[in-house]
């Protein structure tokens, strides 16, 4: 029996957070992901969890004393947002590089400047060459479900990296939903005994971890790490199997809704989701086959599993929550279109900016790309392939 | 542990870990070196200057006198001969190119040698 609560999407990260019982917690308060930090030292000041709560002095230090602890054998965890991650920047691929399954919830906001504190997706896009797996989530009951499955899915011994759970800022981690959460004892099962590979607290068996690596073995390294992205797909599947035998909420590397037959598509992650499903539910009543493909697996990228599944689109509009500067488009496209590329009779593929810096993102707004989307699908053609969504122009 | 010449990338300890304590022993740093300190028998007091200084313990006393450099630790840096005081302002100890260093570090760049780990 699963426990039907009201929480935002911070207060339900940071119950997943005691629920898993990290070993070390390493963290430095970051808007919109203070909650997270705030919270859970709360729930270590009442006795709540035995985690080692390391409240460090900065963001880069909270992921050194998290890669640290992780080295040592701990489970270990952090949260950040933004500019907080990119202060963490050095060692988030470190984190990667050393093999360590750090599980990192990143509330998503704009990375400054202008200075900004809503949502957009420039903080976790700017990490997406970084060897962290990438999940995001639509909303509060995702987040939580994404978080126990994250760390499963980074411990893995073939998969070994650490996973970055992302939220929307403000949009999901300060909005209240009704959701589900497990008993406690259910998740303690979930997450079971941490087994570490090459501990540096292994006494009996030293090792040398993060020695330097020159150019006789780092490209094999490097290829090793390629290696585990590509292995952690289906062990992304394999845990959503078992989640969802335990849970009955299913996930996979994207959600299809109403794609099947859709002749108009729209490739969306995060909170926008839920309001294009709206839309689209509006299109069909008026007979527009309308559908829309949900990225919940970034990193890894899913290429010849979206490629299949849109083949049979006639236009699909990619939504991008950051830019790319002086790239032709913003980061989701360029993925979604190079994954498109050699398909048959690839249909017409364009990209929309939208949503920098919490600008807010109405059902208008998806009904315009709709719109434009059937235009597109009419003639065979799009004139441009980006737009700025929502910018006064 | 030391990884075979034909090790690929599935064969090598993850993340470039190191699983066996004390192995840098093992680890031949000759190659990096540039200059090698050749020894001048003639010029030699056995101050033993150059035992001490030596960073790497690659000078090899014996009997209380200069015996040989082991040039598969020694990395070339050349404090030996600056400490030399050698007899009559000629050095015992002088850097010389090291021709075979140099070839060695081409190969190494040419292709991946065996390393421990």
């Amino acid at each position: 029996m699963s426990i039907r609560v009201a929480k935002t999407g911070n207060e339900a990260v940071a119950e997943a957070m005691r629920q898993m019982r990290p070993d070390v917690v390493a963290a430095y308060p970051i808007t919109p992901q203070t909650e997270i930090v705030q919270i859970f030292s709360g729930f270590v000041a009442d006795g709540l969890v035995d985690t080692e709560m390391v409240t460090v002095e900065s963001e880069h230090s909270a992921m050194s004393a998290t890669v640290g602890a992780a080295a040592a054998g701990a489970r270990a965890m952090t949260a950040t947002s933004a500019n907080g991650l990119a202060l963490m920047w050095e060692i988030v691929y470190i984190a990667a590089s050393m093999r360590l399954p750090i599980v990192m919830p990143v509330v998503n906001r704009a990375l400054s400047g202008p200075i900004n504190i809503h949502c957009d997706h420039s903080d976790t896009m700017g990490a997406r060459d970084s060897g962290w797996i990438q999940i995001f989530s639509e909303n509060a009951q995702e987040a939580y479900d994404n978080t126990l499955q994250a760390l499963r899915i980074a411990e893995n011994p073939n998969v070994l990296l650490p996973a970055m759970v992302t939220m929307d800022g403000f949009i999901i981690s300060h909005a209240m939903e009704v959701m589900e959460i497990l008993e406690d004892e259910k998740v303690r099962e979930w997450v079971g005994e941490y087994v570490p590979e090459n501990p540096l607290l292994d006494v009996d068996n030293p090792v040398t971890i993060g020695p330097l690596d020159l150019y006789d073995w780092n490209m094999e390294h490097k290829r090793q790490q390629a290696e585990a992205m590509v292995q952690s797909k289906a062990v992304i599947l394999k845990v959503a199997e078992d989640y969802a035998k335990l849970t009955g909420r299913r996930y996979g590397l994207f959600e299809e809704y109403m794609l099947e037959d859709a002749e108009v598509a729209v490739v969306v992650l995060g909170s926008t989701a839920g309001t294009a499903k709206v839309v689209v539910n509006e299109l069909r009543k008026q007979g527009v086959k309308a559908g829309l493909l949900k990225l919940r697996v970034f990193r890894p990228f899913p290429a010849e599993e979206i490629a299949a599944a849109l083949k049979h689109v006639k236009a699909i509009a990619v939504m991008d929550r950051s830019d790319s500067f002086n790239a032709i488009s913003g980061p989701v496209f360029a993925e979604v279109r190079s994954a498109m590329y050699g398909v048959q009779s690839a249909p017409a593929i364009v990209d929309y900016i939208y949503g920098i810096g919490g600008r807010d993102v109405t059902p208008e707004h998806i009904r315009k790309v709709y719109d434009d989307l059937a235009n597109i699908a009419a003639r065979g053609k799009a004139d441009r392939i980006l737009t700025y969504l929502g910018v006064r122009e | 542990m030391s990884v075979p010449k034909n090790a690929g990338w599935r064969d090598v300890p993850k993340a470039g870990r190191i699983l066996e304590p004390g192995s840098a022993a093992e680890y031949e740093t000759g190659g990096w070196r540039t200059y090698r300190p050749q020894h001048i028998p003639e010029n030699c007091i056995h101050c033993l200057f150059c035992w001490l200084y030596c960073p790497d313990m690659s000078v090899i006393a014996r009997d209380g006198k200069f015996g040989e450099i082991n040039y598969k630790s020694c990395k070339g840096c050349g404090v030996c001969a600056q400490v030399c005081p050698g007899k009559r302002g000629q050095k015992a100890l002088v850097m010389v190119l090291d021709e075979a260093a140099a070839a060695t570090a081409e190969e190494s760049c040419a292709e991946p040698k065996a390393q421990t780990k």
